[in-house]
């Protein structure tokens, strides 16, 4: 149990790190832009409680709304992310199997899964992040190519790191 | 009420969803009507601190580049002393000798955080009001303006710059001097600014200077940007143009914020004359 605070709270301080010191500089011709440090919302524990889920996710999107000097708008979107995470875990993964596989991660839950599972989640994000930011629809397409080209930025990224820190299924 | 109640747990997520998403969206409707009336924001200490340390350590991988713009700055401040002229006409000794009140006064200061690629975009000053900062100041740069102060604590300021939905400034064609305003165009592009409203007379070239018109917070003849095209969609009675921007707000290092001494005698007389309407 303290291992696995011990390991988000590691994977939370690299995670905004590398969004406001790295990525926050990084853009592709202006149109996609990542936000990769929805990884850290992403990985944690399938038993985490909705409440904790939430409250975590609000302060994830708050400290890096502190460093984009956007308050509230990624916490919001960060909070819409925490409820489709929890209606998509519901929907694919069977409550019985939790005792083996604590965290869905690229190596325990397989390829297939997390990639779906990132992309979507991903996409939902992105999605109503930018139009929040936008505050408009009046460049409609363009934000929606926006979104699109973020999200597969993020989701690659997030791939690579699945892949950087693959171990072979581990049973205790 | 037990029915409700379990209702309710059995949809908890839901509802917490609910709570959450509200509170998150009040906390960002309120940042946006009342401009940086929070405190969650660059400027405050952890932030601000954390982004001066890690700019000091950026600043080492630009050194040369900021030397050599400040040698050429050095350079080109050095033609404009009155040593480096040849005096040969009366009239200029007359301009020499007449006292004048100095009306600008330039603080420079170092930007510590910066962006360009979202829709409204902010910069992070390492000046403060101890450095006489305050709400409402111009910003420049050695090439261009950059934007106004929006939000002053003791040690970092927070500047809207150019590239922001809601920045306007006044401007004017550097050659026959028509009036117009620029803000930032639809499009989300770092490098291009829109210049409207300037009068149908005006007969704009494309590779023109867009210079302030002294109007604003700005003095005059600070170069803004271009005219790259002229084919934007006009309001009927007025031109618009676009302007390729002279700054490169990705790469801009040291700024200058503009103090005018007259600012408040000027705003102070401009208030009286709407209260006496």
């Amino acid at each position: 149990m303290s291992k696995a605070i011990f390991i988000n709270l590691v994977r939370f301080v690299v995670l905004v790190f590398i969004q406001v010191f790295l990525l926050k500089n990084i853009s592709v011709y202006n149109i996609s832009a990542p936000y990769f440090y929805i990884l850290f919302i992403l990985l944690l524990p399938f038993e985490t409680p909705n409440l904790l889920l939430f409250v975590l996710a609000f302060i994830t999107g708050l400290t890096i709304d502190a460093f984009y000097d956007t308050p509230g708008l990624n916490a919001a979107a960060c909070i819409l992310l925490a409820f489709v995470r929890i209606v998509f875990i519901s929907i694919t993964v069977q409550k019985e199997g939790f005792d083996n596989e604590p965290e869905p991660t690229l190596s325990i839950m397989g390829f297939r899964w997390f990639f779906t599972y990132a992309l979507v989640l991903t996409l939902f994000h992105h999605f109503f992040l930018f139009y929040l930011e936008s505050f408009n629809f009046s460049g409609l397409e363009y934000i929606l190519g926006r979104v699109i080209f973020s999200s597969l930025f993020t989701v690659f990224l997030m791939l690579i790191s699945g892949l950087l820190f693959f171990r072979r299924k581990e049973r205790k | 009420m037990r029915n409700l109640w379990i209702f309710v747990s059995k949809y908890n997520a839901f509802f917490l969803f609910l709570i959450f998403e509200v509170s998150a969206l009040v906390i960002y409707i309120k940042y946006n009507s009342f401009q940086k009336a929070t405190f969650i924001n660059s400027s405050n200490q952890l932030t601000g601190n954390l982004y001066a340390r890690i700019n000091e350590f950026y600043g080492y991988l630009s050194l040369k580049k900021v030397n050599d713009s400040l040698a050429r700055e050095n350079a080109q401040l050095r033609n404009q002393l009155k040593s480096s002229f040849y005096i040969d006409t009366i009239k200029k000794h007359k301009v020499t000798d007449t006292v004048y009140k100095q009306q600008y006064e330039y603080i420079v200061a170092r930007v510590i955080n910066n962006s360009v690629n979202r829709s409204n975009n902010y910069l992070t000053l390492n000046k403060g009001s101890n450095d006489g900062v305050t709400k409402g100041m111009g910003v420049i740069c050695s090439k261009g303006i950059v934007g106004k102060v929006v939000y002053v604590s003791a040690h970092f300021a927070v500047v809207q710059s150019l590239l922001h939905k809601d920045s306007q400034f006044s401007a004017m064609l550097a050659r026959n001097k028509d009036i117009g305003y620029v803000e930032w165009g639809d499009d989300i592009n770092p490098r291009k600014c829109v210049l409207k409203d300037v009068s149908n007379n005006a007969q704009p070239r494309i590779g023109e200077w867009v210079v302030t018109s002294g109007y604003s917070l700005f003095p005059e003849g600070i170069p803004i940007g271009k005219v790259s095209s002229l084919h934007i969609k006009g309001g009927g009675y007025s031109l618009n143009m676009e302007v390729a921007v002279s700054v490169d707000f990705s790469k801009l290092e040291y700024v200058d914020v503009v103090e005018n001494k007259f600012a408040g005698e000027q705003s102070g007389l401009e208030a009286q004359q709407k209260k006496d309407e």
